[in-house]
């Protein structure tokens, strides 16, 4: 549904990302893994339209986007949920949702809020207080729910579980599976907490320092030596019962 | 009887400030940048009420709301043509360019319809209304219903429409609104658009009272600390700072010494910058995360 090819985005002299290439494929979970500062973020703003990029292409249904501002890319039907809860914080939780249906001109809005009040009932509870006054959690999911108020065919989702109690982010994570699985939604997933991205992923990408060093199906991903030291946490012990010390990656 | 006379003075000429008010707020709410053209762009609505009334024999209401649309349409364009290319640009420079907007509007607007003031014909000029021992002139009367007509069809626009939502909506957070498809360079268009035409009505408004001429947007710079009075940023805090201004004023001319009717209005902005720098009425969002 989605191809990136070759993307290369700056921030002024800065390379942000070089020479990345992804695929989101229909119904599929797509994930990108990776530290801080590897570029994630700039991947999903490059391809949503915030970022121009340098050199590369991005397609979207075999339509050439490279180039289309973010606001036209979402008329298009892709739904970039943004990192750290950006809502509208002066309008009440209904305005923000119905915003998220501004481009629509189809009679089934009304329909699309009863549901997005299903997946999120915390919402309905607030639908009139202003959405600067909900929790952090409840702002995420304001966040998501505003996406799909679009009807997106593809939705990019920037850390979703950022800043979240484990118990909202493991409620997030069932409700991006269900939405996936229900609605065959397409996703493309930037996460740090990599235990939850490859859980619910299809197929993964591992970002450093701007580039994708690794790409591999998710429960493969999860095999990985690599992967597990380093993303997961898991520690092998050593044939000596002490970890090496100058254990590193095979991609580098 | 003479402080209610004084009062309703006072609302009447701090109506116009709060219309001009309203017009700083309304682009700085949207774009981030102060409008130094706004008391120009109201002596602009002025002079072109003047030219399709009195010049080209309108009738008067399809006069004003000729000049006020086509206040709309220059507000858009120089948005387009001015601001639109200054985004991403430092604010000091855009502010050049809003100061340079005004330069030009009234050297073009001295050269089109010359230095000497002129008048606006209006069906309701020299009328006054008496009520006891209270005169009132029916320009002032104007002013008020016109005012309070605007501020309710601004507010209902902005509550009720999807293009005023939108506009809340593009000026709380950019990023967010382009992310739901908000086109945000149209909505900056369309807010110079808004904002030009309450500043035309404000000009218009007080055309029957002082006269127009090239000079009389230097209100401009009153109405900006009505703005600020009001807390920069918040709408009905432009009116209410408007309105104290211009009820101060009218009180400091008659009880105080000669001269500080025109600085009352800086005054009472130390005044409200000492004891609350946000202004009267504030909208703040510290972003928490």
């Amino acid at each position: 549904m989605l191809k990136a090819r070759n993307l290369e985005s700056y921030y002024g002299p800065i390379a942000a990302i070089r020479g990345v290439s992804l695929e989101a494929q229909t119904g599929k979970i797509s994930v990108i893994l990776g530290a801080n500062g590897a570029g994630k973020t700039t991947v999903l703003k490059t391809i949503s339209g915030s970022i121009e990029p340098q050199k590369g292409k991005i397609s979207y249904k075999e339509i050439d986007i490279t180039n289309i501002e973010a606001d036209a890319t979402a008329r298009m039907g892709i739904a970039h949920v943004p990192e750290g809860r950006e809502v509208f914080p002066f309008l009440n939780v209904e305005e923000n949702l119905l915003l998220g249906a501004f481009p629509r001109k189809d009679p089934h809005v009304k329909k699309d809020l009863e549901t997005v009040y299903e997946y999120f009932p915390v919402l309905k509870q607030r639908s009139l207080q202003q959405a600067a006054l909900l929790s952090g959690g409840q702002q995420q999911m304001l966040a998501i729910g505003r996406g799909l108020m679009l009807r997106p065919e593809i939705m990019l989702l920037d850390e979703p579980s950022l800043g979240l109690s484990p118990r909202l982010v493991s409620e997030i994570a069932t409700i991006i599976k269900r939405l996936n699985q229900e609605r065959q939604l397409t996703i493309l997933l930037v996460e740090q907490n990599a235990k939850l991205a490859l859980d619910i992923g299809d197929y993964g990408y591992v970002m450093e320092a701007g580039r994708i060093v690794m790409e591999e199906n998710c429960e493969r991903l999860k095999q990985s030596t690599d992967i597990k030291e380093f993303y997961l946490g898991i520690k092998d012990k050593g044939q000596r019962g002490r970890r090496r010390w100058k254990q590193r990656k095979t991609w580098r | 009887m003479e402080i209610i006379q004084l009062l309703i003075s006072g609302m009447s000429q701090g109506c116009v400030y709060g219309l001009i008010a309203l017009g700083f707020v309304l682009i700085y709410k949207a774009t981030e940048m102060v409008n130094f053209a706004q008391g120009d762009l109201m002596m602009l609505g002025a002079f072109l009420s003047y030219t399709f009334v009195s010049v080209l024999n309108f009738p008067f209401m399809l006069g004003i709301i000729a000049a006020i649309g086509s206040m709309a349409a220059i507000g858009a364009i120089t948005e387009r043509l001015a601001i639109r290319p200054m985004i991403g640009e430092p604010h000091f420079s855009v502010l050049m360019v809003t100061i340079g907007l005004g330069f030009i509007f009234r050297a073009a607007s001295g050269f089109i319809w010359g230095s000497e003031p002129k008048t606006l014909d209006t069906p309701y000029a020299g009328q006054i209304l008496k009520i006891n021992n209270i005169i009132i002139g029916y320009e002032n009367i104007v002013i008020l219903m016109a005012t309070i007509l605007l501020c309710a069809s601004l507010v209902l626009f902005f509550r009720f429409t999807t293009t005023g939502k939108a506009m809340q909506a593009a000026s709380q957070n950019q990023l967010a609104a382009m992310y739901v498809g908000i086109s945000v360079r149209k909505i900056n268009t369309l807010v110079w658009a808004v904002s030009a035409s309450v500043s035309a009505a404000a000009g218009i408004l007080i055309a029957p009272v002082s006269l127009i001429d090239p000079q009389m947007g230097f209100i401009g710079i009153k109405a900006f600390a009505a703005a600020i009075v009001g807390g920069f940023g918040s709408l009905p805090g432009a009116i209410i700072g408007g309105l104290i201004i211009g009820i101060a004023e009218q009180f400091a001319g008659l009880y105080l010494p000669s001269g500080f009717s025109e600085v009352t209005a800086y005054i009472i902005l130390l005044i409200v910058l000492i004891a609350r720098p946000h202004g009267i009425f504030t909208s703040m969002h510290i972003k928490k995360v």
